[in-house]
């Protein structure tokens, strides 16, 4: 033992970290704030930790090349004992720290822990999350898969919107004329490098702050938080309330740390790595590009948006968003911190979280694309032509030829691009059929070009017969008054 | 006034030594901005003419997929280098050469010759045959290249992704459709 203590006393002779270490961990916190809700912040660092460990593993056999990518990943999946299983760990690392990233900040908003004086520990923490899901981005293009080339171009698409320096900003991004090696190359620089770099920084800043600063006490309402009586407030409630850190706000950090890295593991080794999925060749066209969960939400955003709002939107929205979230703090950096007393905030942040819920829910179904093979693999159910006259089999037939059945769904099955056709016929008349076959609109092609008279005749009767049972087909009111009067005696 | 600094000897050294290197550091980076941005080219650097080989592959009236190596490959670019086009014989010697990158955010569309339609799987977008915008989210018509018949091939001006930035280039012939 004596030996032991000499042992340390040589080092910390010379390091002399004893002292900030020990006023560091025994600092006293506010005693409600050892809670449960207080351990996101220090899960989000175990997971960058266990990004940057994995990370290095993986850099072993990884190949940062745009011809040899895709086979070195295909080798750490089924050649290397436990290659896949980092690979695993990683990608759920990955998808697990932008959640808890994510949740850390819902707690401080709603905690109104980003008030006075910690505005630039929450400025900061704005960037993090932007470097984390930057972090996000560049890995799936480390994945150089199909869909890692095909979001490449979305990026780049989105870039040339840009006015004026749009298409110098395209030649930066891809590092040269198209997606390639050296596109590749400058995403691993990013991944490796330049963003884990500044995200280290900006965490062990995040963190001093953190410590030097105080953990945000528990939010009482009524208790307002003023410039000039703040700090005095707060030393008082941990002198009189408060617990030092280690160990009684630690433990619990420290459990669900362990949690997590669990969790990871667990997901890990059930679902296994992502991808890659097919190579990155471009001429492989028979394939369907889709973003990783985190950015599917701005995937159904951009297929919503009208042509004329689009560049707009992607360009200026964002911009808007990350202001709002910088000047939070400044503008209400006083007042109440309790939710009770923060309607507006807490309506916000929920009507955020369903947004984004509903979003990301959608990308996951994308009922705005076309389904390209539905008009050869989904066949018509065979009750609609089982009693039918040869001209509607013929429609029937046009309709899966022409790939109406790309957007349009019978019975179920077919694309959702355009509206379901099981009861058209009880919402459109024959005129209105053809008319909108011919000369589309809202949004439907116009097939006036494409028809032979015949085929549209065909298409329609077949059309007119998709009604539910026992329902009368849509009528032509004006028509109908038109033949009620011919057929009137003339006085 | 004693709290203001004096400027003594040792200060001025101090001065002049971050002034020199700032002045190195300076002559040493503005350079390299240079490097960074190298890949910043004029668009008709990103340009060649490049053979999509016999023109009898290509039968009139039909639209055909394509596909070529980029002129400005690199070795480390692997199957990346390859690049698909759509070509359509029109008639005679008048054919469209479309980009297989959709209008709207880049992605491949699928020629479907039955319902003639181009469709993007993306978000939708569709143009007709001859390139117009037919629907969904893009906001003009399929990019095209130039083309030229040079000895029975057939001939693009290629070598650059198409994007939005450059439809002075692209977008000659049609205007686009603000459908």
């Amino acid at each position: 033992m004596p030996r032991l203590k000499r042992l340390y006393n040589w080092f910390e002779m010379r390091l002399q970290l004893e002292g900030p270490v020990k006023e560091a961990v025994l600092h006293p916190v506010p005693k409600k704030t050892a809670s449960w809700f207080y351990v996101f912040g220090s899960a989000a660092t175990t997971l960058l930790a266990l990004q940057i460990i994995t990370g290095i593993f993986l850099a072993l056999i990884y190949v940062p090349s745009g011809s040899d990518a895709w086979r070195s990943l295909d080798q750490l999946n089924h050649q290397l004992y436990l290659g896949w299983f980092l690979r695993a760990m990683h990608g759920w690392g990955s998808n697990f720290m932008v959640a808890v990233v994510l949740v850390h900040m819902v707690q401080v908003f709603t905690f109104g822990a980003y008030k006075f004086p910690r505005e630039l520990t929450w400025i900061l923490g704005v960037f993090m999350l932007l470097m984390t899901l930057g972090m996000a981005f560049t890995g799936q293009v480390l994945r150089f898969d199909q869909d890692a080339y095909w979001g490449l171009g979305i990026g780049a698409s989105i870039m040339s919107r840009v006015p004026l320096i749009g298409g110098p900003l395209v030649d930066l991004l891809l590092g040269g004329p198209i997606i390639a090696g050296a596109t590749l190359s400058r995403f691993f620089a990013l991944h490796v490098f330049v963003i884990p770099g500044i995200l280290l920084l900006f965490t062990a800043t995040h963190i001093w702050m953190v410590v030097k600063l105080g953990v945000n006490e528990w939010p009482m309402p009524g208790r307002i938080v003023r410039r000039s009586t703040y700090l005095q407030e707060y030393h008082e409630l941990t002198k009189k309330d408060g617990l030092p850190f280690l160990p009684d706000a630690l433990w619990k950090d420290l459990f669900f740390s362990a949690a997590i890295l669990a969790a990871v593991a667990v997901c890990a080794v059930v679902f296994g790595p992502f991808g890659p999925g097919g190579q990155p060749d471009p001429t492989i066209i028979q394939t369907n590009p889709r973003p990783d969960f985190f950015f599917l939400w701005i995937f159904s955003i951009l297929s919503y948006l009208p042509p004329s709002l689009e560049t707009p939107f992607v360009l200026i929205v964002p911009i808007i968003g990350i202001c709002i979230l910088l000047a939070l703090p400044l503008v209400a950096g006083e007042g109440e911190k309790s939710w009770h007393r923060r309607p507006v905030a807490i309506l916000v942040l929920v009507t955020v979280a369903v947004s984004f819920g509903v979003f990301t829910h959608l990308g996951t179904r994308t009922p705005w694309s076309p389904h390209m093979d539905a008009w050869s693999s989904n066949p018509v159910p065979p009750r609609l032509i089982h009693d039918a006259s040869p001209l509607v089999r013929q429609g029937a037939v046009v309709f899966q030829a022409k790939q109406c059945r790309n957007c349009h769904s019978i019975g179920g099955t077919g694309g959702e691009r355009g509206p379901a056709l099981d009861d058209v016929a009880t919402r459109m008349t024959e005129d209105q059929l053809i008319r909108q076959v011919l000369q589309g609109g809202g949004n439907m092609p116009a097939y006036g070009k494409n028809l032979s008279p015949p085929e549209v005749t065909a298409l329609v009767r077949f059309l007119e017969t998709l009604k539910p049972a026992g329902q009368q087909p849509a009528v032509d009111a004006s028509q109908q008054e038109q033949k009620a009067l011919a057929s009137q005696p003339q006085p | 006034m004693s709290e203001k600094k004096q400027v003594t000897r040792r200060t001025v050294l101090m001065a002049i030594g971050f002034a020199f290197n700032a002045v190195v550091g300076a002559a040493i980076a503005i350079p390299v901005i240079g490097y960074v941005l190298s890949p910043i080219k004029k668009k008709s650097a990103y340009l060649k003419w490049i053979s999509l080989g016999a023109l009898d592959q290509f039968p009139e009236g039909q639209t055909r997929l394509a596909t070529f190596v980029n002129p400005f490959e690199q070795p480390q670019d692997g199957e990346t280098a390859k690049t698909p086009c759509w070509v359509r014989h029109v008639s005679g010697d008048t054919f469209q050469v479309f980009a297989i990158n959709c209008a709207h955010l880049g992605c491949p569309v699928r020629w479907f010759p039955q319902s003639e339609l181009f469709m993007c799987p993306c978000h939708g977008g569709v143009y007709y045959a001859d390139g117009e915008r037919a629907s969904g989210p893009p906001e003009r018509g399929l990019f095209t290249y130039n083309y030229k018949i040079v000895k029975g091939e057939l001939h693009i001006n290629a070598g650059q992704m198409p994007t939005l930035a450059d439809q002075a280039m692209l977008g000659k012939g049609k205007s686009p459709c603000l459908g």
